[in-house]
């Protein structure tokens, strides 16, 4: 599905006509998405769909064979990982990647978004600006209390919330979430749900999921992939009912 | 300011000479290639089943050496009716001494080092220190040679000004065979179908059943084993000292890597390459700056195209 | 957890400040009290050695990057020193030998080693070593721009650890073999001796002795400083995060390899000042001191002493410096068991060295002592005051 072009100052993100592919394998063939301005946009398939390979590419992990990817005016596929996260990308990763030796303060320090350069790291310094900022995240993901601890004590749960509170003091236009809350509790996924719609506002969020329910409350636009291609597109209502959707993923 | 010595030279030799020296030195590269093969593949097996570097390998081709020495001396002493064929039993004696020390040694220490590739760096260079002190109390600090059987001494003139050394000959015929040897293993036996299955997904093949930690003494053992027959092959054209082995280690590793470190078509054209190279500067320049240059010159390409030359593919 | 200034950088946490001004202490004071000049000496050559080891605290212990071949940066900064000497004692005996008091060389003003070999005209290369203030910026400059050009060729092409440490340690390799055979230009496999002063003032007098080791020891001090500020700083915190997961570290947004470069670099020119150091105290330099087994060396003294600990990267080298004489004297086969045995040992149960062993044991130590023997009041509370808030370190 090739655009035919969209007013690309509604779309905070296109991508368009993205393929890349391993050895002749395609994990991701020409697939094309647009991202509104302040909306979340949920992507769902079954495994092996393509889905994670496509936040790989977004985010600059993996290079695209073809196609290109529109972010703020720049093409992401031309960028190196920390320029698209300077560019106000942001990505939380499937398994939670925290820096286990640092502590929750250490973490949030690291992903605050000023000293990204070798001597303002150096010179950076940890005012009450700083500080404020992070302890504010702390208390918005419910770390504060262990702002402390160092990251690898903490419990899955926690470690996914705090790697969303290093997304979120990075402050991204732009956030890519993969299954967020994979491997919680019932009690932890509601709270992160909370969580989550909370800082969605004022922010344009691309969500990879599986729990139908999750989807169901935060989305405003599902697109559907199967087997690295596009398969449909709608809002949640009309995915569910769609009989292509039905027969391959939510089941007959 | 750097002379360059390969203009001049060549301006000082008439055609059919300079082929004569190409095949001379290209024959000699071969022997050096030899050498560099029976290494680099010991530690590309190692390093590309398990990210270990065993700076020790070098101590592995001197206990090889040393083996074969021992043997020399005790058929020479004992047993001189069986001087032509002591040889290939030397070598495989030396392949079994090294393979049983590094079964011990990777029993006793890698087995505990294997996410901590850069520590097993320093364990492995602690044990190498250690190695070559005790060789330098067992048998002292002096060169020892091994007793050539007749058979490989001398060489073959096929044309006239043209002299190729047995002793290159039976090497290189080593060192390709035990290539192949290994390569057959990797696809056919049971230890290397443990080991492809292991470097695709550790994790599973635990779950299959695989003993990966067998797996691995295995690979390790069997790469000494492969320096340790390097070690026999040194003492065909070199006499052994404690530290023989360390001379080599440095381009042992340059040729790992340069090739791509996993895979051994790559080794191969390394080795090769490297020797011919070193090899061919040799006879222009002396020994050591011929090393250096060739070195210099392959850090620079890996700097350029740090996959080396055969980029071994495993998806992350 | 408040202020993060320099200030509060280099103090650190109290256990840290105590233990460095007990090390200044042994430095300034202990040792000139305790040494004769000889003695003093040996621990300034020792000191000059040190100055890598703190270099690898840099770049090993909190940047991850093993570098295998840091004797290269230590020889150059050395090899820079000594041509400035080496000048000025060429200068010296051209002065003496046209007032007859010393025989002159075959070409007047140029070092004995190159007239040795026939050459006529200084080489190019020495030219700027005729200044002083040129040759302490090329001190600096030389080794950095040479780890500059190697971190960055290696670390933006994302090439691993491994391959690093082995390129490195054939670097130094190289650059032994350069120095050896390039024996017009820099003294060959004698290396360079034979100085005779200064900036005018004799270099072996007790006095001059005196004050070069006064100066090693104020300038690895300060450099343990400048080792507090970078590591206390989110630079530190991000070099620990940069060695445990760097590709994570890339989507925090950061140019990893701008910082592996970095402290590479620094680590380089760290070492650059104790070569030179090394030639002021001892009064030489050999491209034996340039290679592969000096290099290891310094990875020993950091591995001893404490990857993660700039005042433990000290007392490593100097235990180590230390018993090396003592044991090569009397048992030298032992030396070498003994050396092998402390990497084993070292990198299978003491990765954080013996800094990581006083953390861990001290405290219980201490509990035990406070628990069994019975101790006056003051004392109890003088010591956990000094333990204080010794926060986890990494």
């Amino acid at each position: 599905m090739v655009a035919a072009s969209k007013g690309l100052s509604d779309y905070a993100l296109s991508v368009e006509g993205l393929t890349v592919s391993f050895d002749g394998f395609k994990a991701v063939n020409n697939v094309s998405l647009y991202v509104k301005r302040n909306t979340v946009h949920v992507v769902i398939g079954p495994n092996g769909a393509g889905k994670t390979t496509l936040l790989d590419l977004i985010c600059g992990k993996t290079k695209p064979t073809e196609g290109r990817i529109m972010f703020n005016g720049h093409d992401l596929t031309k960028l190196p990982e920390q320029k698209i996260v300077k560019a106000g990308v942001g990505r939380k990763f499937q398994t939670p990647s925290i820096y286990p030796e640092l502590t929750v303060f250490g973490n949030l320090e690291v992903s605050y978004p000023k000293g990204r350069s070798v001597f303002g790291s150096i010179f950076f310094k940890r005012d009450s600006e700083v500080i404020d900022r992070i302890h504010e995240t702390a208390k918005l993901v419910r770390l504060e209390s262990l702002i402390d601890t160092p990251a690898d004590l903490l419990s899955h749960g926690q470690k996914q919330w705090l790697e969303i509170g290093m997304l979120l003091i990075a402050d991204p236009q732009l956030l890519l979430l993969d299954e967020p809350v994979a491997g919680m509790s019932v009690d932890e996924r509601r709270k992160t749900a909370e969580l989550l719609l909370k800082i969605c506002s004022n922010r344009s969020v691309l969500v990879i999921e599986h729990d139908m329910k999750f989807v169901r409350a935060i989305a405003h636009r599902v697109t559907v992939l199967n087997r690295g291609e596009f398969l449909a597109e709608g809002s949640m209502d009309e995915i569910e009912n769609d009989p292509r959707v039905i027969e391959v993923y939510l089941g007959k | 300011m750097p002379n360059i010595p390969i203009f001049a030279a060549v301006g000082g030799y008439e055609l059919h000479e300079l082929k004569d020296i190409f095949i001379m030195q290209g024959f000699a590269g071969l022997t050096l290639f030899s050498v560099f093969l029976l290494m680099a593949l010991g530690l590309v097996i190692i390093f590309g089943q398990m990210k270990v570097i065993n700076m020790a390998h070098g101590e592995f081709l001197t206990a090889g050496a040393y083996t074969t020495v021992f043997l020399s001396k005790m058929t020479q002493t004992y047993l001189p009716k069986l001087m032509p064929i002591y040889f290939p039993i030397a070598m495989l004696a030396a392949f079994g001494v090294a393979f049983l020390i590094g079964w011990i040694v990777e029993y006793l220490l890698i087995r505990h080092l294997y996410s901590r590739p850069l520590d097993t760096l320093l364990a492995t260079w602690g044990i190498s220190m250690l190695m070559r002190e005790t060789f330098r109390l067992l048998f002292g600090a002096r060169e020892a040679g091994a007793v050539m059987p007749n058979w490989l001494m001398g060489s073959l003139s096929p044309s006239e000004g043209l002299d190729i050394p047995i002793n290159g000959i039976f090497l290189l015929s080593t060192a390709v065979f035990m290539t192949l040897f290994i390569f057959f293993l990797l696809q056919r036996s049971h230890w290397g179908l443990c080991v492809r299955a292991t470097l695709v997904d550790r994790t599973m093949a635990n779950a299959v059943g695989i003993n990966t930690a067998r797996t691995d003494r295995m690979t390790f053992a069997i790469g000494c084993g492969l320096a340790g027959i390097a070690g026999a092959a040194f003492t065909t054209y070199s006499s052994v000292s404690p530290s023989a082995g360390s001379l080599y280690i440095i381009d042992s590793f340059i040729v790992v890597v340069f090739g791509g470190a996993g895979n051994i078509l790559g080794t191969v054209l390394s080795a090769f390459g490297i020797a011919q190279a070193q090899s061919i500067l040799e006879f222009f320049t002396s020994g050591v700056i011929a090393k250096v240059m060739v070195l210099l010159t392959v850090i620079v390409i890996l700097m350029i195209r740090p996959q080396g030359l055969i980029a071994t593919k495993i998806r992350r | 957890m408040v202020e993060s200034s320099i200030k509060r950088n280099i103090i650190g946490t109290r256990g840290e400040f105590m233990s460095f001004a007990l090390l200044a202490i042994v430095l300034l004071v202990v040792f000139p009290l305790a040494f004769g000049i000889f003695r003093l000496n040996l621990t300034a050559k020792y000191l000059s050695l040190a100055f890598a080891a703190l270099g690898l605290v840099l770049c090993w212990g909190y940047g991850g990057i093993l570098s295998l071949g840091q004797a290269l940066y230590w020889g150059l900064g050395g090899y820079c020193m000594a041509a400035f000497l080496k000048l000025e004692a060429a200068a010296v005996i051209a002065r003496d030998a046209s007032s007859g008091t010393a025989r002159a060389l075959t070409t007047v003003g140029l070092p004995d080693f190159m007239d040795w070999n026939q050459i006529t005209t200084l080489p190019y290369l020495w030219y700027p070593f005729k200044s002083f203030t040129l040759t302490l910026i090329l001190m600096l400059f030389v080794p950095g721009l040479v780890a500059w050009i190697v971190g960055m060729a290696i670390f933006k092409r994302r090439v691993s650890g491994v391959y690093f440490a082995i390129i490195t340690q054939a670097l130094a390799w190289c650059m032994e073999i350069l120095f050896v055979t390039r024996q017009g230009l820099t003294g060959g496999i004698n290396g360079i001796t034979d100085f005779r002063t200064i900036l005018g003032v004799r270099v072996d007098s007790t006095a001059m002795q005196y004050f070069f080791y006064f100066l090693t020891a104020i300038l690895v001090l300060a450099c343990i400083l400048l080792c507090r500020i970078l590591t206390g700083s989110k630079f530190g915190q991000l070099m620990i995060a940069i060695r445990d997961m760097e590709d994570r570290v890339r989507f925090s947004g950061y140019d990893v390899a701008n910082f592996k470069t970095f402290v590479f670099v620094i680590a380089a020119m760290m070492s650059a000042v104790g070569g030179a150091l090394f030639t002021l105290n001892v009064g030489f330099m050999s491209p034996k001191l340039v290679t592969v087994e000096p290099s290891i060396y310094m990875v020993i003294f950091c591995a001893l002493g404490g990857r993660l600990s700039p005042v433990g990267a000290i007392y490593g080298t100097l235990l180590v410096c230390f018993a090396r004489t003592y044991f090569q004297e009397k048992f030298p086969s032992l030396w070498m068991y003994i050396m092998g045995a402390v990497f084993i040992v070292v990198t299978m149960w003491c990765p954080r060295g013996l800094a990581g062993v006083m953390d861990t044991f001290l405290p219980k130590l201490w509990i035990q002592v406070k628990n069994h023997i019975k101790l006056p009041a003051f004392l109890i509370r003088a010591v956990d005051w000094i333990g204080g808030d010794a926060e986890g370190r990494c």
